[in-house]
Parts: structure tokens; sequence; C-alpha cells
């Protein structure tokens, strides 16, 4: 079992979510997040006062599958979310332990 | 902090007691000015002449004035209307269109601090009016072209009445609310450039003595009718100035107060280290519009009646503000590349500041000229004179009322035409203190200059002495924790958005 961690564009979020979907992946939890890597930020000018805005709005879809379901989820990710420009973001994959569905005690891969 | 509550409220008692004191005089002075007054037994209307009630009712609709009928003018419909329609208009820019310019421009930590300085003024402010504040500034038995008089502390005898050495065809109840609303607004412009550190305490108290030592003197000099610089009402004016709706009294003596009270208070804390954004440009257009709108109710409305004169401020005020709610975003556009929301908002606000002392004295030509102005002067204050001298004006009070306020009396001196205003040149007043001469010869900047030098000595010395009096006795800031924590929290237990 597997976590994926993806940092994306925000507009490119229900494209990947289609994807995911499509190959039956059933749950993704999403959070608007900010933050920087080599993309520049933008500047604010309120006035006199200028701001440089290092940090830019992003969202991280997070979500668990079987080790099965990987590679097939991070393809899917990696070519819905791409433009092709700086700023596209990053997946990460990372070792889950376990995973406990509360309502029916469910572990392991039939969990999640 | 109990010392400090203790310390504000002497400061108030003090204030109350100096009114009971003026009451008391006033009721002495009433009593010796009553066997005064030689002129003609005015006449009731039926029982005038019909030549002379002809000539009233044509003085009535035209805002003219009744003396030589021989009848007692009275509180007329169409105007009465109107001036009660522009007092609610002109309390419409403090409450709420001050505060959400105001409270958009701060983060939102601080939002609710400038929601209450405003409210609080109006309060404090409102309750000085009425003891004592009208009095001072439209009262005349102290026959002083510096202070009023105390005839009309606690607004004895002030009725629905006309108080005809100011308006003849409106209730003088209507005239003392109208000018009420012009001393709300004007301190409440000056906690602008002290945003995000200034206690709620010391600002309440720094308007309690700054209404005496500045505006009242400073408004009846302006606009009383023994006014030193009222070119236009007082026959006596030594120096025969004009300032139509309050660029001196307004604009130029909180915008110069401003800028004294955040040096003497300092920068806040990380000033020019840490991004300070405005959290909602949102409230402040919402803010810009009100002011707008609210405007018309301020300069339209200083006509004292729905008359000619009114309709051409109408006219000036709205070409003035939109030329320069253009030509500011242009500039942005021209030097920085794209025009901004609050370039187009600080734009309008400085149209509409400049315009004031004019708007009544001129063309709309003259009006297209100060929108230009208006977009460029104020600008170049807050864009590039703050950044050179490096005084944390936070919402650029004087920036934009300073700056635009001295720079509108001045223009005014030139840019005045007396074809749109016929008081310009009246043989009753203008004829007799020099006003009309300096019109013809073109030399009433001269004038201007002297009322706005006054202004800003009165503004700079009187914050001064002031600010380091409460500085003395309660002191100016927050802690830095208290700074850092956000003024809504620590000065008032609240906070503007609960998510």
């Amino acid at each position: 079992m597997k976590k994926i961690e993806a940092i994306i564009k925000p507009f490119k979020l229900e494209e990947v979510k289609d994807a995911l979907s499509e190959l039956g992946i059933e749950g993704m939890t999403v959070t608007e997040v900010k933050g920087f890597g080599r993309q520049k930020g933008h500047t604010e000018i309120y006035r006199g006062s200028e701001y440089t805005v290092d940090f830019l709005p992003k969202i991280k879809v997070e979500i668990f599958v079987a080790d099965g379901a990987v590679e097939g989820a991070v393809a899917a990710i990696v070519k819905t979310a791409k433009t092709g420009k700086i700023g596209d973001g990053k997946v990460f994959v990372l070792p889950v332990e376990n995973a406990v569905r509360i309502r029916t005690d469910e572990t392991g891969d039939k969990a999640v | 902090m109990k010392n400090k509550t203790t310390s504000v409220l002497r400061l108030l008692a003090a204030i109350a007691s100096l009114a009971i004191l003026g009451a008391v005089t006033s009721t002495l002075h009433a009593e010796d000015a009553a066997p005064a007054a030689p002129a003609p037994t005015p006449v009731a209307f039926a029982d005038a002449p019909l030549k002379a009630q002809t000539a009233y009712l044509q003085a009535a609709l035209t805002n003219g004035d009744p003396t030589p009928t021989n009848i007692a003018p009275v509180a007329v419909a169409g105007h009465t209307a109107w001036m009660m329609v522009a007092a609610a208009l002109v309390l419409l820019m403090t409450l709420p269109g001050l505060a959400l310019f105001y409270g958009g421009l701060v983060r939102s930590k601080n939002v609710l601090s400038m929601l209450a300085m405003c409210l609080g003024i109006t309060g404090l402010v409102t309750i000085i009016w009425w003891a004592v504040g009208y009095s001072l500034v439209f009262g005349t038995n102290l026959a002083s072209p510096f202070l009023g008089g105390t005839e009309f502390f606690f607004l004895k005898g002030i009725d629905s009445a006309p108080n005809t050495s100011y308006a003849y065809w409106i209730p003088q109840n209507v005239f003392c609310i109208f000018q009420l609303t012009f001393a709300i607004i004007t301190p409440a412009l000056i906690f602008g450039a002290t945003a995000e550190r200034l206690k709620f305490t010391a600002l309440m108290a720094f308007v309690g003595l700054w209404m005496f030592v500045v505006y009242f003197p400073l408004a009846h000099m302006v606009w009383g009718a023994t006014g030193l610089m009222n070119g236009v009402w007082n026959a006596d004016a030594r120096i025969p100035a004009i300032d139509f709706a309050g660029g001196t009294v307004v604009h130029m003596s909180s915008g110069w107060s401003a800028l004294i009270l955040c040096l003497l208070l300092g920068k806040r804390v990380g000033h020019g280290k840490e991004p300070m954004p405005p959290h909602s440009l949102v409230l402040t257009m919402i803010g810009t519009g009100l002011l707008w709108v609210g405007w018309y109710g301020f300069n339209a409305g200083s006509a004292l009646a729905a008359d000619a004169v009114a309709a051409n401020a109408f006219l000036t005020t709205t070409i003035a503000t939109a030329v320069a709610a253009f030509v500011w975003p242009l500039l942005e556009f021209i030097l920085k590349g794209r025009p901004s929301v609050l370039g187009m908002c600080s734009g309008a606000v400085a149209g509409l500041v400049v315009v004031t002392p004019a708007c009544g004295f001129i063309d709309s030509t003259g009006a297209a000229i100060i929108g230009v102005v208006a977009g460029v002067v104020p600008y170049f204050a807050v864009t590039v004179v703050k950044n050179i001298f490096k005084y944390d004006d936070a919402l650029d009070t004087f920036g934009i009322h300073g700056v635009g306020g001295t720079v509108g009396a001045l223009i005014t001196g030139v840019l005045v035409n007396p074809s749109v205003n016929g008081n310009l040149v009246s043989e009753a007043y203008a004829a007799k203190n020099g006003l009309k001469a300096a019109i013809e010869s073109h030399s009433l900047l001269l004038a201007q200059a002297k009322a706005a030098g006054i202004t800003i000595a009165l503004a700079v010395i009187g914050t001064v002495i002031i600010t380091l009096i409460i500085k003395l006795a309660i002191g100016l800031r927050p802690s830095v924790e208290a700074e850092h924590q956000g003024l809504d929290i620590t000065d008032h237990g609240e906070e503007g958005y609960n998510h």
C-alpha cells in the first residue's frame, strides 16, 4: 500500500480527479496549499509599497492505493497535470504501514 | 491598565466641566445681549404688501436674501429636504464609507479597530458638538475672528428657525447636524496614518483635545460669521480666502495632523521588513463608492440650499473625481505596467479631496484641470515622497488629504470663476473685505496661501502639543506583543472574521 501525494496547479484539479476516478480510485483528500519551487513568485504593488509574493497557491492531492495501482495512478496524474511550463508540480510516492476503514473495521488493501 | 482608564476618565471629566462652565457663561451673555438689535420689526408674511410677498417668495425659491422685504425667513421645504439628505450623506461617508475604506486597507487582525475608531469618534464628537462645539464654531458673541461664541452651548435656542448669519431658508437644527457630520469625519480621517499601532483610548483622548485646539478654531476662522478667513460671508475677514466645503478645515487639518501624529508615534513593528498588504480591497472599493456618493452631500450640500451653486458643485465634483479616478491608474499603467483597483480608488478620493475647497467656485473646465492635478500630485506623494522620507503614513492620510487638501486650497485661488457663484463678488461682503478685488486682480492665490499657512501651523503645533500630553498621560502605542496579535483582540476583545 502506498500514499501518493501530488502538488499540482489548481486549475488542473478537475482533470486529475476525473482521470483517477476512471482508474477506479474511490477517494482522495484535496488541500489548498501555498509554497514555492523553481517557479518564481509575483510582485504586488499597493500604492507606494511593493511586495514580492514568493508563495504561490497550489493544490495538494493525497490518495492511498494498493501497490499494484501505483504506477497507473502516478502516470494518470503526470499526464493530466502537465502543461509543460515551470510550476507544474511534483508527485511523491510514500510507503504506508496500514489503513483501517472505521465503519467496518476492514484493514490493509481492503480499506483503501 | 486601571491607571490609564482613570486618566482618560479624568480627561473626559475635564472636557465636561469646561462645557458646563461655558453653559453658565452663555446664560450670562444672553442676559447682557437682550436690549441690542435696533433693526425694524419684521412683519408677518400675510401682512406684507403684495410686492414684498412676491420678492420674498422669489428669494425663498432661489436662496436669495429676503432682508429688503422685511419678512422674517422661515425653513422652506425644498432647501430643508435637500439639507437633511445632505447631512445623512455626509454621515454615510464616515459610517460606513471611511470605515470600510480604511478597514479594507489594514491587515485582517486590525479591521475592527478601524471600524471602532469611526464609531467611537461619531459618538464622542457628537457629544462635544452638542455641549460646546457647535457654539464655538458658529456662535458669534465672542466677536472673535478665531473662535465662535458661547450662546449656543448645549444647543440652547437651536430650533427649526433659520440662523440667518449662515442660511436664510433652512432650519438651524438641520444646519447644526449638517456641520456636525463634517466635525465627525475630519478627525476620523487622521487615524488612517496611524493605523494598526495607535491605541483606541489614545485616539479618543487625542480627538477630544484636537477638536478644541485645531478643529473648532479653524472651522470658525473659515466658516464662522466673524471668521478670520471667511472671505465670502464675513465683510471684516482679514484674509479674504475661500474654502467652499472644507479643503483647509477638513482635509488640510486632518492630513497635516496625521503626518505629525504618525511621526511622533513611530512606524509599525516590522514596517519595511514584512509585507503589510491590504486584507480586502473589496471592502476598500465599497468604501470608496460610499465616500464618492456621500461627498455630494458634503460638496453640493455646502451651498446650504438646493440652489444653482449646489447644482454647479454637484457637476464639478463629478468631473474632477472621475478624471482623477482615471488619471491615477493611467499613471500606474504607464509607470508600473498595470492599473490597480487601489489606484482607481485612491484617484477617486484624491479628486474628491482636491475639488472640495473649489467645487462651488469653479466651472467644469476648472474641475477637469483639478481632476488631472489630483490624479498626479498625490500619486507622487504616496509613491515617491513617502518612500524618500520613510515615514509610516500607513493608509496615506497625509499623501492624499494633506497634500491633496493643500493643492486644492491653492488651486482654488487660480481657477476661481465668479460667474458660477455671485457671492464671490457680493457688495455686502466680498467688496468690503477685498475678496472681490483679489479675484478681479487675479491675486486670490495670495490669500489662499495665507489661509493654507495658518492651517498648517495650527494643525502642526496643536498636534505636537496634544500628542505629547497624551503620550505622557496614557501612552500612545500598544505593547509590541499586542501589536503583533492585532488591535481587534487586544483593544476590543473581538475578531473581524470567525471562520
